[in-house]
């Protein structure tokens, strides 16, 4: 049961979601290999959310294998689980907890027990300052430590949540357009943070914006309805004619 | 160290409410007990039981604060829990009638003689005893509350659709107490209690004594609260509150947190409905009306959500509108203000009594700093 099937961290084949008959993912098959970063761009309605979904429990997909690590079929997980395992999700829409500090944000992502009457009777602990500290400082966010969320700008609110992800420490990080909305000058800076993380963890970026897909110089897959159109270089995939048909020549 | 533990984990707000417990405490039985009747001073034994009524409802209150002020899940149906509480206890209460019953059965209460009943139904054991009958008012609501949430919360049901349901349970449990053979006294309920733990219920020093453990439960209910809210758990309760996906994603299992709140606070509002009963005389299906749940909710906004003290303060001023609207020629009108009142508040206090007060003296503390600033530097 737990032989390593496959190397590859994440390792999705064949895999099918139909909602209502219309086919969101239509038998996608994916690799990612231990400490890879992957852009992963496509047009409006490809799948890249529901690929997502997929990976990290919301939807179960009618077919196909999900495997995480080589051993474990995330199809038969929930999200807690999948997040406990070690794969940390940011959302298109920054999502963090708007009541709460941005310290307290990063406090309940820290990787830790999460079991009910752990928390209850938690206590502050030095070593988790000092974690939450580096972490502050690596999203710039030190100044504004015990501002409540909801008052951060849309772009601190962005790195917040990457910070939180940070935070989870996971192995695999699922990334769903970390510049949407953000200024040239923060794009950069977030390419930069991104870069950094990926030295350490693998991340799989889904972006629209070309420009930043370039600053990240990385592996790129082109979804379309469902499934893998082309992978490679950005380069290469964008000289191909069938992607340049669907997506960037429209 | 530990009393340090706990005063470091109040607010300003907590500090004074504990305060003023601390003075009723003090306060209400030396005005009773030493104040002659004829002095404006002295504090009737009536309105000892009347404010007992009050706090009881404070605990009930300050219990729906903990899951839908700092957890979203709006309960209707925390009545129901109230009421088992109170059963629980009544139950006890009906055990200690002895022989002293119109029947005069030494074991089986009135009701059950009048519908020719021979011997005790088996969820009546034990309940003669003071213990057992304390445990089955934690147990009873708790329980219950556990194996509903186990299902609600496991399913994802949430919103408006678990509002529906809560109501649908306490609506059911009211039919089914209202039936004589569920062996609860069906419509009449449960009355004419003698005595507990060997203490007549009429007498005024009972009396004072249960308005006293009231307030020290409300004391005690409003700490272990404030503990949960001020815990890591409770800061996951307000994150599940305000993005429940989010939460789960972060690797936190919500249904488990849900089901610990839900039960907890279950638990809480038997406890009032425990107190609740002894010092009222009478619990009967009526108290399982999806209307009461409904009220509970209108106390907490009134009294603002998600601040604990102002669910107790709520409780309190609409019972006493309630009191002072009932007892006069407006009494036919009272739902009608109960119902403005709720809608006033969502509209133009949707803080509550507190959260706004609290909006307005940050207001002033402002304004204040800001002048004093003025006054410092005129020269800028």
């Amino acid at each position: 049961m737990n032989q390593k099937v496959t190397d590859y961290l994440l390792y999705l084949d064949g895999v099918c979601v139909a909602f209502d008959g219309f086919k969101a993912i239509n038998s996608l098959s994916l690799t990612i290999k231990p400490g890879e970063m992957r852009a992963i761009i496509g047009p409006n309605g490809a799948g890249k959310t529901t690929m997502m979904d997929i990976i990290t429990g919301k939807t179960k997909p009618d077919e196909g294998d999900v495997l995480f690590d080589g051993t474990v079929d995330l199809t038969q997980l929930d999200e807690a689980a999948i997040a406990n395992l070690g794969i940390g999700r940011k959302f298109q829409k920054p999502t963090v907890f708007e009541m709460h500090t941005v310290e307290d944000n990063l406090r309940l992502a820290l990787k830790a027990d999460r079991r009910v009457f752990t928390t209850l009777f938690w206590r502050d602990a030095a070593a988790e300052r000092e974690k939450i500290n580096r972490i502050l400082a690596t999203i710039r966010l030190e100044h504004l430590r015990d501002a409540s969320a909801a008052n951060l700008s849309h772009g601190q609110k962005q790195w917040l949540e990457i910070g939180m992800l940070l935070a989870q420490d996971p192995k695999l990080l699922l990334v769903d357009e970390p510049v949407a909305g953000m200024t040239d000058a923060e794009t950069e800076a977030t390419a930069h943070l991104l870069k950094e993380i990926a030295k350490d963890h693998s991340v799989i970026v889904v972006e629209h914006d070309m420009a930043f897909v370039r600053e990240l110089d990385v592996k790129v897959t082109v979804l379309h309805e469902g499934s893998v159109l082309a992978e490679g270089p950005l380069d290469t995939v964008s000289a191909d004619s069938r992607v340049i048909e669907v997506y960037l020549g429209r | 160290m530990i009393a340090q533990a706990i005063l470091s984990r109040l607010d300003g707000r907590g500090r004074v409410f504990l305060g003023v417990i601390l003075a009723a405490l003090v306060l209400v039985p030396v005005l009773h007990l030493t104040m002659p009747a004829s002095s404006p001073l002295h504090v009737p034994i009536w309105l000892v039981s009347l404010m007992g009524k009050y706090l009881t409802y404070a605990i009930l209150a300050l219990a729906l604060d903990l899951v839908w002020g700092y957890c979203g899940i709006l309960s209707l149906g925390h009545g129901a829990f109230f009421a088992l509480g109170g059963y629980a206890m009544g139950m006890y209460l009906m055990r200690q009638i002895g022989t002293r019953g119109v029947y005069g059965n030494p074991v089986l209460p009135d009701f059950m003689v009048f519908l020719n009943w021979k011997e005790l139904p088996w969820f009546w054991y034990g309940f003669d005893m003071f213990p057992f009958a304390l445990l089955m008012v934690l147990l009873a609501p708790g329980i219950l509350a556990f194996i509903f949430g186990w299902f609600a919360f496991r399913s994802r049901v949430t919103g408006v659709y678990l509002s529906i349901i809560t109501q649908a349970l306490t609506y059911a449990l009211m039919l089914a107490f209202f039936r004589n053979d569920m062996g609860f006294g069906g419509n009449n309920g449960l009355t004419d209690f003698k005595d507990i733990v060997g203490y007549s219920v009429q007498s005024p020093g009972t009396r004072l004594v249960l308005f006293t453990l009231t307030l020290l439960a409300l004391a005690g209910t409003y700490l272990f609260s404030r503990y949960v809210v001020t815990s890591k758990a409770g800061k996951v309760l307000v994150a599940i509150r305000d993005a429940e996906s989010r939460t789960r994603f972060l690797g936190f299992r919500v249904e488990r947190y849900k089901l610990f709140v839900f039960t907890v606070s279950a638990m809480m509002a038997g406890l009032a409905g425990a107190l609740y009963v002894p010092q009222v005389g009478i619990i009967n299906p009526s108290e399982f009306q999806p209307g009461n749940s409904i009220e509970v909710v209108i106390w907490v906004a009134v009294g603002g959500r998600g601040t604990l003290v102002g669910a107790a303060i709520g409780a309190i001023l609409v019972n006493l509108a309630k009191t002072i609207f009932t007892t006069g020629a407006l009494a036919p009108y009272w739902l009608f203000a109960l119902g403005a009142l709720f809608v006033l508040t969502t509209l133009y206090m949707p803080k509550g009594v507190i959260g706004t007060y609290g909006e307005w003296r940050d207001k002033r503390r402002e304004k204040a700093a800001l002048r004093a600033d003025a006054a410092a530097n005129p020269a800028e």
